[in-house]
């Protein structure tokens, strides 16, 4: 059974700093639908659309009947580990240092041979397994193993940790523990066991209300951050940018405030938090979390941007809100480019509306801060990328896949 | 009037015989700007960015951009700054007479009322008690109210928000109807956030000094700091805000003069 994670030691500050290294990350483009599923937390393989048969590794005509209907579907990763194997040495720099690793075949039910690595749990070949796909640290997907029922500490396994970012253990930076939304996500990261969690407040003299029991937890340390401030998110990545693990922006200002409303002051301000806030943490914060993405105890691991499903299709009735979204997502995926090579995993939520103050008149389902502060929790712990919690973000996105033209219509009178 | 006057003054700044008494906040992002309730547009902050410190940027210089709403930091409110004096002539930054820019100062001193109550109202009746003491008030002269608020250095007691709105000392409208239609005062200032108290917004009518003051042509100074180095009387101001096109207010180096 895997061994309960043990709160790691603070590093040795003699000894050399582990640099982050990859596995190969060199995928097909038609490989790369695996890793368009997995950053969604699905096993998805190609499915012959004339014949059924599901093939693995993916190839551009189907292995039985020759057809190049070939589709893409979620599939069950319920199979038959066939054989098992301990890679003792590697020529690739990641794996030599991650060495000894568990690797083998599994049969699918659904039909194809895998290979997979294998979660420490499960048992010698032969035996019932679950696959699941995951984004691994050069942000591809790789296919593991688990054991067919859940065992005590499973999500502790040195290799499936590689493929997460549990908050266990870890240190969080919540950039805006203010509002909501915010309050609600530091509280998730102290329930998840986080080891320190920083909660940023801006404009320390607007009072929010329920904010003074979040900062009498112990895991709780207030600090002052205000992401339209360069100078302010500079000093605070000057005390614990070498230190945060996760960080979790949750800044937003969001006002209801179409284009043809007078003014650019709204905008500006939204800009000023959802964009040029992002940027400026990227560039105060992003270098030592990249550095630091391999030390060996307590690595950095995730950055998670609060986005907006509006991000993805604009909705007019708050239009310079779901710009400045958009502008924040476009960013965000650059960031993600740029992370990749430490090994970051950078996780995009696209919630549709928050049931906050800004969304009054938005009629339900809104989702509640608490739902979304579940999803980001869940999020990293499955090592998902794109998150689009509850029930109006999962059907924007379905809509918006099918038809974006379709979609911007729609949302016109919305 | 004899240039010798000029003369004069020059040597004794230099000799130190007359004291410039800086009453200025620094411009930074930690001091406070105002707060509007949420439905109205805000007063963007004072934020100063890196344009280039001797790097790669920029080699050998250093220089910052800076961005802010006229109403930030220790700043002058021009009578156009309210819809009571919007009509008036002469009423934004650019067209105010420059020679209102400099001229006395009478210093009312409500520190320790201030300190016993946030709320404290400066009433008719202080000013005329100040009157017997320390002399009619000038005509054209700044009306400044010490609170020694400017000494609240914790922005978030400097700002004293509760659910109910700001708590600041500032005078009530009799008072500012006073200055404004027996004195003839040229402005008021204060070293809170506003000219009026954090109240203001119930008072009737609401904003009594702005309305008043801005409908009567005169000014405003707020987020003045050490009035408590000045004389009740006798120091000259020199608060000159920078030239914007239309502007209805800008952050101002106030300065006062003063002898011992």
């Amino acid at each position: 059974m895997t061994p309960a994670l043990i709160k790691p030691k603070p590093r040795n500050p003699v000894s050399a700093l582990r640099l982050p290294t990859l596995p190969p990350p060199a995928r097909s483009r038609s490989a790369l639908r695996l890793t368009a599923a997995a950053a969604e937390g699905r096993l998805e393989l190609q499915h012959c659309a004339d014949c059924g048969t599901v093939q693995y590794p993916s190839r551009s005509a189907c292995v039985t009947c020759l057809s190049h209907r070939l589709e893409w579907r979620e599939t069950n990763g319920a199979g038959e580990l066939i054989s098992g194997t301990v890679l003792h040495h590697s020529n690739e720099l990641y794996y030599r240092e991650r060495v000894p690793l568990r690797l083998g075949t599994v049969r699918l039910d659904a039909g194809p041979a895998l290979l997979v690595h294998l979660q420490g749990d499960c048992a010698a070949a032969p035996s019932r397994v679950r696959v699941s796909a995951h984004l691994d640290k050069s942000g591809q997907a790789v296919l593991i193993a688990l054991p067919a029922e859940d065992t005590a500490n499973m999500a502790d396994d040195p290799m499936l940790r590689e493929m997460t970012s549990d908050p266990k253990f870890r240190k969080v930076l919540v950039t805006d523990g203010k509002p909501a939304v915010g309050q609600a996500v530091a509280m998730a990261m102290v329930e998840a066991g986080a080891d320190i969690v920083w909660v940023g407040v801006a404009e320390p003299w607007k009072q929010a209300p329920g904010f003074d029991a979040l900062t009498k937890l112990k895991q709780i340390e207030i600090v002052p951050l205000d992401v339209t401030d360069e100078k302010s998110v500079e000093e605070l990545a000057g005390v614990i940018g070498g230190k945060v693990d996760i960080l979790i922006n949750t800044a937003e200002f969001h006002r209801t405030h179409t284009v043809v409303d007078r003014g650019t002051e709204t905008a500006r301000a939204e800009m000023e938090v959802n964009y040029l806030g992002l940027l400026r943490l990227a560039q105060a914060f992003g270098p030592a979390m990249r550095v630091r993405a391999a030390e060996g105890s307590a690595p950095a691991t995730a950055w998670v941007n609060l986005l907006s499903i509006h991000a993805l299709s604009a909705l007019p009735s708050h239009g310079t809100f779901s710009a400045t979204k958009a502008a924040a997502f476009a960013l965000s995926q650059n960031l993600r480019a740029e992370m990749r090579h430490a090994g970051i995993r950078v996780v995009n939520v696209f919630p549709g509306p928050i049931d906050d103050e800004w969304n009054q008149l938005v009629p339900p389902p809104k989702l509640a801060p608490v739902a979304l502060a579940e999803a980001i929790v869940a999020a990293l712990r499955d090592g998902i990328e794109d998150v689009y919690p509850g029930d109006v973000a999962q059907d924007i996105v379905t809509r918006f896949r099918e038809s974006a033209k379709v979609l911007e219509r729609e949302l016109w009178d919305q | 009037m004899s240039a010798a006057l000029l003369s004069e003054l020059a040597g004794a700044l230099a000799a130190g015989g007359v004291r410039v008494v800086d009453l200025s906040q620094t411009l930074s992002s930690r001091f406070p700007q105002i707060v509007l309730p949420p439905e109205f547009d805000q007063c963007a902050p004072f934020r100063v960015e890196e344009i280039s410190r001797y790097d790669e940027r920029g080699p050998g210089w250093y220089w910052n951009n800076l961005s802010f709403g006229e109403h930030t930091g220790t700043h002058f409110d021009a009578p156009v700054h309210w819809i009571s004096g919007r009509d008036l002539p002469n009423n934004t930054t650019d067209t105010m007479p420059p020679a209102s820019f400099i001229a006395p100062a009478c210093v009312i001193d409500c520190s320790a009322e201030s300190a016993r109550d946030a709320d404290f109202l400066l009433t008719a009746e202080h000013l005329r008690a100040w009157e017997n003491r320390h002399g009619k008030v000038p005509a054209g002269a700044w009306v400044l109210m010490r609170s020694d608020w400017s000494k609240r250095s914790d922005p978030v007691a400097y700002q004293n928000f509760d659910e109910t709105g700001q708590h600041t000392p500032g005078p009530d409208a009799r008072a500012v109807r006073f200055l404004v239609e027996e004195r003839d005062v040229l402005g008021f200032g204060t070293e809170t956030i506003g000219t009026d108290a954090g109240q203001a917004a119930q008072f009737r009518p609401p904003y009594p000094c702005h309305t008043f003051m801005h409908g009567a042509g005169r000014y405003g100074l707020q987020c003045l700091a050490n009035l408590d180095l000045l004389p009740p009387t006798g120091a000259v101001l020199i608060a000159a805000p920078l030239k914007i096109l239309r502007g209805s207010g800008s952050p101002v180096r106030a300065l006062a003069l003063a002898t011992d």
